[in-house]
């Protein structure tokens, strides 16, 4: 069996974003990237399943930037056998929408043919949590997104998925995608001895144009803004000037 | 302009707060037809019809469309997607399950936790944890939506809208549902709830979490918690206010053991009125309170059930 997972180059979560002065969007040139999180948690599970002898071969794949492949470098120091590049833009400041992703990604698993595509509930930049819902809808698969647990079971997964009521598992056919929540696993750190092994793994590089998809925008981006501010409060000093404090407010 | 919106309907109960604050930012789309769907949907259509604001609502039960299944109701939603300009629905698990594949499906973008609407074609919505407000123009031809219902009031209830039933579309029977867990709760529910009392990391255990909810209990809250807190175990996953969890904006969100990162901060800072109660003064949850108790919580939080 054999998994393909999209892993994203985001802003590190640690740095505190800016919005660029013009209002053309967040300032990204020279702030720390990372894989988004909850890609590693995707990458981790891809091996653990290889590592319980249930899957053969794990790709990683990301679509962006040319720097990207730090990234896909992180995913196989971390053990994914081998990476595809796909370099849609060349300036960070142009993100690929996730429709363009997931017809990127359908085009991928054409020629793959994995059996399952593990990816990410969301990309913590633009936060759409929308990339594997629309690519398992492009190729007609099931979805089992939010995973919290997942159990692959001869042709079909069952996956415990976090939802707001709690918690819900479903039964899907595979192929499949699953996106992961943030209880699923914990992920590892790449060793030394990974990193300087990932060096010579296989790293393919492609464009969108090899998938025959277009990545231009159904969005425009109209303006960027800082959020409103809140007011700086006050420190009270007991129990009972928070109690005070509180009936004035009429909070309580 | 027509508007269709998918209620929040679980078990065949529709989820009013939701919808209705739905309803609130899609009225301003134009014309509103409401979506319940389920194994059972009529009582919930009923009440959705009550939701001022509703021209109609559309009533669809079947098997296949219990337990909120994505690709069942995504497939019902594609099926009368012809006659409406923009598709909604509140943004709850459910709808940010099946809502990007009813886009995909159509070939358009998703637009996900809408917060403010500029004109038909025009959105606000937050990104990078709420630290930028992006304002997007769509250029395609149907608007899929969700709407992020902490940034809107709920419609009232005087509305007295049609009710019509309508079949499902085929199943593509690609999963089942095998269980759900699902905690009961006499507390209000978390994203509608007026107060909300909170406990993080420093609450320490799931024993002492009781302390939380002895608070949360004075006050008539709701129980929420950080990543963290949840990670450790004293705390349900569906507690979690966040980025990653859920978004709220109580008249009082009481904050206990918090350090105030920016990704928990991403799902409470429109909060009418934060209190903050944390042994470190420098946390950074204080910048955001508007009453700050730098204190022991295993002393405060009692002392304070007691006064209140
Ligand atoms: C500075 C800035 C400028 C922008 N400019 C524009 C613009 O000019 N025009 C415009 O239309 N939009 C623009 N956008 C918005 C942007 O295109 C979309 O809103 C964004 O792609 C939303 O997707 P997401 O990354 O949140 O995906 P999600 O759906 O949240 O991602 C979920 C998962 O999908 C996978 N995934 C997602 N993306 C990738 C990827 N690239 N490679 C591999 N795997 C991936 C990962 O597993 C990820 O965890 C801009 C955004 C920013 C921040
Ligand atoms: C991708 C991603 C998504 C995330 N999503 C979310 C999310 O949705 N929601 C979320 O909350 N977090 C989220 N996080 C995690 C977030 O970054 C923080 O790690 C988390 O919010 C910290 O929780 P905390 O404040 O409870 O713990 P800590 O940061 O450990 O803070 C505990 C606080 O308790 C105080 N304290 C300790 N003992 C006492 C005492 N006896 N009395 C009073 N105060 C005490 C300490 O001073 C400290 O300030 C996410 C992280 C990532 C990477």
């Amino acid at each position: 069996m054999k998994v393909i997972v999209p892993v994203k180059r985001v802003i590190d979560y640690n740095v505190k974003v800016r919005v660029k002065a013009d209002g053309t969007g967040v300032d990204l040139a020279n702030v720390k990237m990372s894989m988004n999180p909850f890609d590693e948690i995707a990458v981790e599970e891809a091996i653990r399943l290889r590592e319980a002898g249930k899957v053969e071969e794990v790709v990683a794949v990301s679509i962006g930037v040319k720097q990207a492949q730090e990234t896909l470098r992180t995913a196989l120091a971390m053990g994914a056998d081998r990476a595809i590049l796909v370099v849609a833009a060349d300036d960070v400041h142009t993100d690929i929408e996730p429709l363009a992703v997931a017809k990127i990604l359908a085009g991928i698993v054409k020629e793959e043919n994995p059996d399952l595509v593990i990816c990410g509930k969301q990309a913590i930049d633009n936060d759409m949590n929308a990339t594997g819902q629309m690519l398992s809808a492009l190729l007609g698969w099931s979805q089992a997104t939010f995973a919290s647990e997942v159990n692959l079971d001869g042709d079909s997964a069952i996956v415990t998925r976090e939802v707001d009521g709690g918690l819900q598992t479903i039964k899907v056919k595979t192929p499949t995608i699953i996106s992961v929540d943030l209880r699923l696993n914990e992920p590892r750190y790449a060793s030394l001895p990974n990193i300087m092994k990932a060096k010579k793994k296989p790293l393919d590089e492609k464009t969108p144009a090899d998938y025959g998809v277009d990545v231009t925008p159904r969005l425009t981006v109209v303006s960027t803004s800082e959020p409103a501010t809140r007011q700086a409060g006050i420190i009270v000093g007991s129990v009972d000037e928070l109690v005070e404090k509180l009936k004035e407010a009429g909070a309580v | 302009m027509a508007v269709l919106l998918l209620a929040e309907v679980t078990d065949g109960a529709l989820a009013v707060d939701a919808t209705a604050k739905a309803v609130t930012a899609a009225a301003a789309l134009g014309e509103v037809t409401v979506l319940c769907a389920g194994a059972s949907a009529k009582a919930a259509a009923d009440e959705a019809a009550k939701i001022e604001g509703v021209a109609k609502v559309l009533c669809a039960e079947d098997a296949a469309l219990s337990h909120r299944l994505a690709e069942p109701t995504a497939a019902l939603i594609v099926s009368l997607a012809g006659d409406y300009s923009h598709i909604v629905a509140p943004g709850t698990t459910d709808a940010k399950n099946i809502i990007p594949r009813v886009a995909a499906l159509l070939d358009v973008m998703v637009i996900s936790e809408v917060t403010g609407v500029v004109d038909a074609d025009t959105f606000e919505r937050p990104i990078y944890a709420g630290n930028a407000i992006q304002t997007v123009k769509s250029g395609d031809a149907t608007k899929v939506m969700t709407i992020r219902t902490a940034g809107f009031d709920a419609a009232g209830m005087d509305g007295s809208a049609s009710v019509e039933t309508i079949g499902a579309a085929a199943d593509p029977a690609l999963s089942e549902w095998v269980e759900d867990k699902v905690a009961e709760s006499d507390r209000p529910e978390l994203t509608s709830a007026g107060v909300v009392v909170s406990g993080g990391r420093g609450v320490g255990s799931e024993e002492d979490f009781a302390l939380i909810e002895k608070l949360a209990d004075k006050l008539g809250a709701a129980v929420g918690a950080s990543r963290a807190a949840v990670d450790s175990g004293y705390a349900p996953n569906d507690w979690q206010v966040g980025q990653t969890g859920k978004v709220v904006a109580p008249d009082l969100y009481v904050a206990v053991g918090i350090s105030g990162a920016i990704q928990h901060l991403a799902g409470m800072k429109d909060s009418k009125i934060i209190v903050a109660i944390n042994k470190d003064e420098e946390a950074p949850i204080f910048q955001v309170a508007d009453f700050g108790l730098v204190a022991d919580l295993f002393d405060a939080v009692p002392e304070l059930t007691e006064k209140l």
